[in-house]
């Protein structure tokens, strides 16, 4: 290319800092590190896929986030969903029910049944799946600081209803160290919160092998700031941070690591984030293989769910979201994610109307049915650009990670706020840069339209009864159960917890006894006590 | 003389965890040369007021964006007045429906900043309308 013109031109940097050149050849890959660390599909270091197929044998889990009012409602819009194609469940709560409060807590006032399913007891989960079948329908539950409890009740209500669980399949999101980063739902400490997510990883290994009892999130490290790379080597850190957990108590790296799960972000720079699940890819094998010592090629695996996220829509000209969506679906069919769910349009908004979650799973399907997204495996592998910049991402999240084992490690930097500091920095830099026309998005700081004119979004609306009909339900239930084999079985988790040993048996027998989730939190805290969140700036 | 920097508690009520709004806007006012109490999360209506009460800041400024704003300020508004914090600029901002606005001024919150406020349009509010 004329020189001049190359250096009359504007400088191009992603988010993640690197320069991106006007033009990509051999040479660039192999400046970068060259092809050596890419392998074939389904064979280690995984960066091209975790199959040798991949969606030719098996296209994409579509799994949208749902979930609302009491059980009975949340039920009708599973089975709607699952009407119209959908392969997979990710369960949303509301708020008293992830923070470990029941229905009838004064704290839970106001938010009952909100922002996600109300879940009290037992017989919740018995209702809200009524009519699933839970082998062709595999059930993601998005809860973290209460999810021993509910991990117990989901648990407890298949071997309920027939299922042997040493088949059964779901997962659970139980990631409590990106709760302190972002999101918020912790309960506990953070020393006993990540002790509670070994004993569910030690307990499932055991009793529910093929159930993943840990979803590893940067997503909400990304939605509360993060860049793309710290997005990857904070979950990672986090990742190895509950592995060296369950490592401690005798447990294999073998036995657990193949079930482990992960949940990441997608918006922005398609190149960039195609690149950053191949590199996260291989980065994860490497760990896995290098520094954990994994036999077992299934454990080196990053099986992930790609999201697209929220932080990338705007409130401004919602109906542009659709169009968005559609690219962030196709960003992660290209990087060959297991599991794929969008944000809806309406999410700045509301809680999505069925109608627009319609639109995210007719978007996911789009690509299978129509676009040929899922006739061949990594069709962007072998692009100069591609590998390029899957080498220098994977760099940039080693060089992260390292930074972090050099300060202390992810669970001290998160004690005392640091990581938190460091993604409110990022965040508030993202938006002056937007404010300030540097960071272009459409309809928000450039191509703005008149913002009086009403937008095309049914606002879903919060029903009062439904807090009230669910408060009733949990008293019907602990008026039903025996009271005596409830207050055995909660001292027993008090008992479990206080002695240091994994509490998911007791928790398991205490939410078969209908002890509510409230009931269970308030044993563990009485002895792990409650999070006092770090203010650092 | 130099005047004293304007004094801003910054609240997030209810169990609503989205902080980065919050935690932007904190920064965002610093910047400016205010002084930021930030509560963090998890913080009861009687919470909010108490904190208020012993800061005697001169905004009381809320983050919400899980929905619950309405029954929240209507439990906190009787305490801030019997806090003898009802002279005090109140703001609110996150997802807050447009619906919603007329109740949240009738409830005392001169400021209501939705999803899409600038930065530097909730500093300008706040030094306009601190005495």
């Amino acid at each position: 290319m004329n020189d001049r013109l190359r250096t009359s031109m504007r400088p191009v940097r992603n988010e993640s800092g690197i320069e991106i050149q006007p033009l990509y050849t051999r040479e660039d890959v192999e400046r970068s590190g060259g092809e050596g660390f890419i392998g074939a599909p389904g064979e280690y270091p995984f960066v091209r896929g975790i199959h040798p197929l991949m969606y030719r044998h098996r296209p994409y889990t579509m799994r949208q986030y749902t979930g609302f009012g009491n059980p009975a409602e949340t039920n009708k819009r599973f089975k709607y969903l699952i009407e119209n194609g959908q392969t997979g469940l990710n369960v949303a709560f509301d708020l008293p029910t992830q923070c470990g409060l029941d229905s009838d807590d004064p704290l839970a006032a106001g938010e009952v049944g909100r922002v996600g399913m109300a879940v009290d007891t037992l017989r919740d989960f018995e209702i809200a799946f009524d009519g699933i079948d839970l082998e062709r329908i595999t059930v993601s539950l998005t809860v973290n600081g209460a999810a021993p409890q509910l991990i117990a009740m989901y648990l407890a209500m298949a071997e309920k209803r027939g299922y042997n669980l040493k088949n059964l399949r779901g997962t659970a999101q139980n990631d409590i160290l990106k709760e302190f980063i972002g999101r918020g739902t912790w309960i506990y400490p953070v020393e006993p919160s990540v002790k509670l997510v070994g004993d569910t990883i030690e307990y499932c290994a055991v009793q529910a092998p093929k159930y993943s009892p840990v979803s590893v999130c940067g997503y909400h490290i990304r939605e509360s700031g993060a860049d793309p790379v710290q997005e990857m080597a904070y979950a990672f850190c986090i990742a190895k941070a509950y592995a060296d957990e369950v490592i401690a108590r005798g447990l294999d790296v073998d036995e657990f690591a193949g079930r482990l799960s992960f949940n990441f972000n997608v918006f922005g720079n398609i190149f960039e984030q195609a690149c950053k699940f191949r590199a996260a890819r291989g980065l994860w094998a490497k760990i896995v293989k290098e520094h954990y010592g994994a036999k077992k090629p299934e454990s080196a695996w990053l099986r992930m769910i790609a999201g697209g996220g929220g932080g990338g829509l705007t409130f401004e000209q919602p109906e542009v979201n659709i169009v968005r969506g559609a690219y962030y679906a196709l960003t992660a069919a290209l990087a060959g994610a297991q599991t794929m769910a969008l944000c809806c349009y309406d999410e700045a908004y509301t809680i999505p109307s069925e109608y627009a979650q319609r639109i995210s799973l007719r978007t996911m399907q789009l690509l299978i049915e129509e676009m040929g997204l899922t006739d061949t495996v990594d069709p962007l592998g072998g692009s100069w650009y591609v590998e390029t910049l899957t080498n220098l991402m994977r760099q940039k999240m080693e060089h992260v990670m390292a930074e972090v084992d050099a300060e202390g490690g992810i669970v001290k930097l998160v004690a005392e706020g640091a990581i938190q500091a460091r993604v409110s920095a990022q965040a508030y830099r993202m938006q002056r840069a937007i404010e300030a026309g540097e960071f272009r998005k459409v309809g928000v700081n450039c191509y703005r339209a008149d913002e009086t004119e009403e937008p095309d979004v049914a606002m879903h609306p919060y029903n009062e009864e439904d807090a009230r009909r669910q408060a009733e339900s949990l008293a019907a239930a602990r008026g039903s159960r025996d009271e005596k084999g409830v207050a055995q079985a909660l001292a027993q988790v008090r008992a479990a917890a206080r002695e240091g040993s994994n509490v998911m048996p007791a928790v398991v027998e205490a939410v078969k006894s209908y002890a509510s989730v409230g009931e269970i939190t308030h044993e563990l805290a009485a002895v792990y006590g409650r999070y006092r969140e770090p203010v650092r700036f | 003389m130099k005047n004293k920097p304007i004094k801003v508690v910054l609240a997030k009520p209810g169990l609503d965890g989205h902080d980065q709004g919050a935690k932007v806007v904190a920064r965002a006012l610093m910047d400016a040369g205010c002084e930021v109490i930030y509560t963090g999360l998890r913080q009861t209506a009687e919470a909010v007021a108490r904190i208020a009460q012993e800061e005697d800041p001169d905004v009381i400024a809320l983050s919400s964006m899980a929905g619950s704003h309405v029954p929240f300020c209507e439990k906190l508004k009787p305490l801030l007045e019997q806090a003898g914090l009802g002279d005090k600029l109140w703001l609110i901002g996150g997802n807050l429906p447009r619906q919603d606005h007329a109740r949240l001024r009738e409830l005392g919150f001169r400021g209501i900043f939705p999803s899409s406020s600038r930065l530097d349009a909730i500093v300008q509010f706040v030094k306009a309308n601190v005495p």
